[in-house]
């Protein structure tokens, strides 16, 4: 046993490091470390230096174009970005579509959408949800039918995160509706400009808008877009929420909240004293780093199980609960320790040419907007109950 | 012992239940919010012509209620509702203030909603400590001059005067002033706050002002309007906790999932029993709090302190909790309780929040 990083693995986080120094803009950082929503070409941009890097698909396998780094790269390089403000990498193509397509689609697809993905070509978002299908996903409605060369989907899909940039959308759709609900779904890819597709925005509760619904209405898809078998969507869509738990723990970005937290917790004042020597603000902040480093071990221990061959499985539904609810008690700390300036909501100081007076710290001009938003990680991707399932029956076999 | 309400209070209730009920609509409230004024005049002055303003302040200053539990029932009802006009920002503490250094004519336009009065205590670096201003009143021949910084003076724009606190060259203790919405020397920055409403930093510079009360001797004036508003602040969070819980408890009758009703898995039926218990704990907190309001300081103090605290901690669970129990739905603009929750975790930022309080308690 030796839990240190190896020499090589210290060279490569330096190496990390000084591409991020030279590549990433400072004025795309400031916004991701104040939790502005980047902009769709901020994303595009960085997708593209980081693809230029190789270093896009950094968790992909080597023989689809990966870096084939093993977990522990992989974990240095997120949490480096994290910590440098690098916008996230879009998961839906890159994290979530790609692995299902190497282990399920065709030569064909794989060929065709996994580099398109890569050079931008496309942006791809999920359809999943439907408005009476939550955390029972398996009892979607949204029905695809053959019709000679085709499908013609009919339905809803919600919670369409970052929809309104994406070209493409991957759905879980029926295809068999006497059967068992998970044995009649399936898995499809669709033009977004197909005709009989209506996008609509949904806005969330600080204001924001992030997440969609998509409407369907004999919307014609080329049989051609299913990936693997018909009626087999379900065995896909698990194996996919357990690879988009890679780096769910969100270790990088709790590292970065918690540093920035620090720093505030010296300038913000309590009864005439930086509030950093309030001893319950102190205690409040010590055990979420005690709880942050914790996780930061955990997340390793599974990661190293990963790495001796454990696929990922419910350890990472673990990694989500814990990884989420901390992420949200840093939002949670950081609005408290703003005491009377949470209050002000002034995204405006982040537009450009903005020079008027500020309330809160520039930093901080969103911290309350963010808190609220920040309650979907622990709804989101399954429902930290539905992980709770997940760990009962899967790891405890109750 | 007996812990209905009187018949006048029953009728007060029942009075802004319909009001709330009948009009005030919550897409109204949330577009006022959003406006310049952070809130709807028309809306105000319908309040104050129901009497609410006036069941906040003794029956000898121009008001027919005052007590503890006259505050806590108008500001209960209002919260249900998540009214947002700012009757304690703009009415009580001023009222209050004006009331106690013998301004009788201010606090009757008050009460008839004729005038607002914002209250500017709050500085920077000093969030929740009142006592500490930097702000300072020098006297010239005709009259004072204040110079300084106050933040966050929630719905100060559109005021007819602020009350500002401040020492003076001559004194050590806390001084009040009222100064007019456009006296030279006064810049608002406005802002707009994130639960729905507008707030300003105010920055004064050889302000003329008018002296409340005594020169230095306003500590505990200070103190007792924080008490009123701050049980005010509770009893208006009691109301959003009813109301997050019948939304909630509502949802998990309704929402099917798994071939059943959310309320029938036993894993969410303990959560919202939780929710139940915690909110009568904060219904305990606020009801002491009213009845010690015209304690002795001390005593008075503690009380406060305890319903701040306890307000601050179940409140946030609460929001936090409702907001989860409903998944993705909770998350949208366009159902109400991601409103209510917004405001309830913003009352524990307003007249100091949940660890201000416990430490207040602890060490009085």
């Amino acid at each position: 046993m030796d839990l240190n990083f190896t020499a090589a693995d210290l060279a490569f986080r330096q190496e990390v490091i000084e591409f991020l120094e030279a590549e990433l803009p400072k004025a795309i950082a400031t916004k991701v470390k104040a939790d502005i929503a980047v902009t769709k070409q901020d994303t595009e941009f960085w997708h593209a230096t980081l693809h230029k890097r190789g270093w896009l698909t950094y968790s992909w396998p080597k023989a689809f174009g990966g870096t084939g780094w093993d977990p522990v790269q992989q974990f240095i390089f997120e949490e480096e970005c994290a910590a440098a403000g690098a916008p996230r990498i879009l998961p839906f193509g890159i994290k979530m579509l790609a692995p299902v397509l190497m282990a399920f689609g065709s030569k064909g697809q794989q060929d065709h959408w996994l580099p398109r993905m890569c050079d931008g070509s496309d942006w791809w978002c999920q359809g999943y949800s439907e408005p009476g299908s939550g955390s029972d996903l398996a009892s979607l409605k949204t029905t695809a039918v053959k019709d000679g060369d085709d499908y013609i989907i009919n339905g809803q899909k919600t919670w369409t995160t970052l929809g309104q940039y994406a070209n493409m959308i991957f759905c879980l759709v029926r295809t068999d509706g006497t059967c068992k609900p998970q044995a009649g779904i399936s898995f499809i890819l669709v033009d977004l400009a197909t005709p009989g597709i209506d996008m609509r925005p949904i806005r969330t509760l600080d204001g924001g808008y992030e997440v969609n619904e998509v409407f369907f209405t004999n919307v014609r898809v080329p049989a051609s877009n299913l990936v693997g078998e018909e009626n087999k969507g379900w065995t896909y869509a698990k194996y996919l929420l357990a690879h988009e738990r890679n780096g769910i723990a969100n270790i990088g970005i709790s590292n970065q909240k918690l540093s920035r937290l620090k720093q505030l917790s010296l300038t913000q004042k309590r009864a005439g004293k930086p509030l950093a020597e309030d001893p319950l603000f102190a205690a409040r902040l010590a055990r979420l780093e005690i709880e942050l480093r914790n996780l930061e071990t955990t997340n390793l221990r599974v990661l190293d199980g990963f790495s001796k061959g454990a696929g990922p499985g419910p350890e990472s539904s673990m990694l989500k609960i814990i990884g989420s609810e901390l992420e949200q008690n840093f939002d949670d700390l950081t609005r408290r320790a703003l005491g009377r300036h949470a209050q002000a909501h002034t995204p405006e100081v982040f537009e450009p040419g903005y020079n008027g007076p500020q309330v809160a710290p520039k930093n901080m001009a969103n911290q309350s907007a963010t808190y609220f938003n920040k309650r979907k990680v622990s709804i989101y991707g399954g429902s930290n109950e539905i992980q709770k399932n997940i760990i009962t029956k899967m790891i405890l076999e109750l | 012992m007996d812990f209905q309400p009187t018949e006048e209070r029953r009728m007060l209730v029942e009075m802004i239940g319909k009001f709330v009920q009948n009009e005030y609509p919550l897409k109204g409230r949330l577009d006022a919010g959003a406006s310049e004024l952070g809130y709807n005049f028309q809306a105000y002055a319908q309040m104050a012509d129901l009497g609410l303003i006036g069941a906040l302040f003794d029956e000898e200053i121009g008001g027919f209620g005052g007590a503890g539990f006259d505050i806590a029932t108008v500001f209960t009802e209002l919260g249900k509702g998540l009214v947002n006009e700012p009757l304690n920002d703009t009415a009580l503490a001023s009222g209050y203030i004006l009331a106690q250094t013998g301004h009788l004519d201010w606090v009757k336009k008050i009460i008839s909603g004729e005038k607002r009065v914002a209250l500017a205590l709050i500085e920077n670096g000093a969030d929740y400590d009142w006592y500490l201003p930097e702000t300072t009143a020098i006297s010239s021949g005709d009259g004072w001059k204040l110079t300084g910084e106050k933040t966050s003076v929630k719905f100060a724009h559109g005021a007819d005067a602020v009350i500002v606190s401040a020492k003076t060259n001559t004194s050590d203790g806390l001084s009040l002033f009222l100064v007019t919405g456009n006296a030279p020397g006064i810049t608002q920055h406005r802002f707009q706050t994130v639960d729905g409403g507008s707030a300003c930093d105010i920055s004064l510079a050889d302000t003329p002002s008018l002296l409340l009360g005594v020169e230095g001797g306003s500590y505990e004036i200070i103190d007792a309007t924080a008490a009123r508003c701050t049980l005010a602040l509770c009893a208006e969070a009691l109301g959003i906790m009813d109301s997050i819980k019948t939304m909630t408890v509502d949802y998990l009758r309704t929402r099917q999932q798994f071939g059943t009703v959310l309320g029938k898995f036993q894993a969410l039926q303990h959560r919202m029993a939780q929710m139940l218990l915690e909110i009568e704990q904060a219904k305990s907190a606020v009801t002491n709090a009213a009845r010690d309001l015209n304690a002795p300081t001390d005593e008075r103090n503690r009380a406060i302190s305890a319903a701040k605290y306890s307000i601050g901690r179940i409140g946030c669970y609460l929001a936090e909790e409702a907001i989860q129990l409903h998944g993705g739905i909770g998350m949208t603009w366009e159902y109400d309780l991601g409103h209510f929750a917004k405001r309830l975790v913003m009352i524990d930022h307003e007249w100091g929040d949940q660890d201000h309080h416990l430490m207040r308690y602890a060490q009085s």
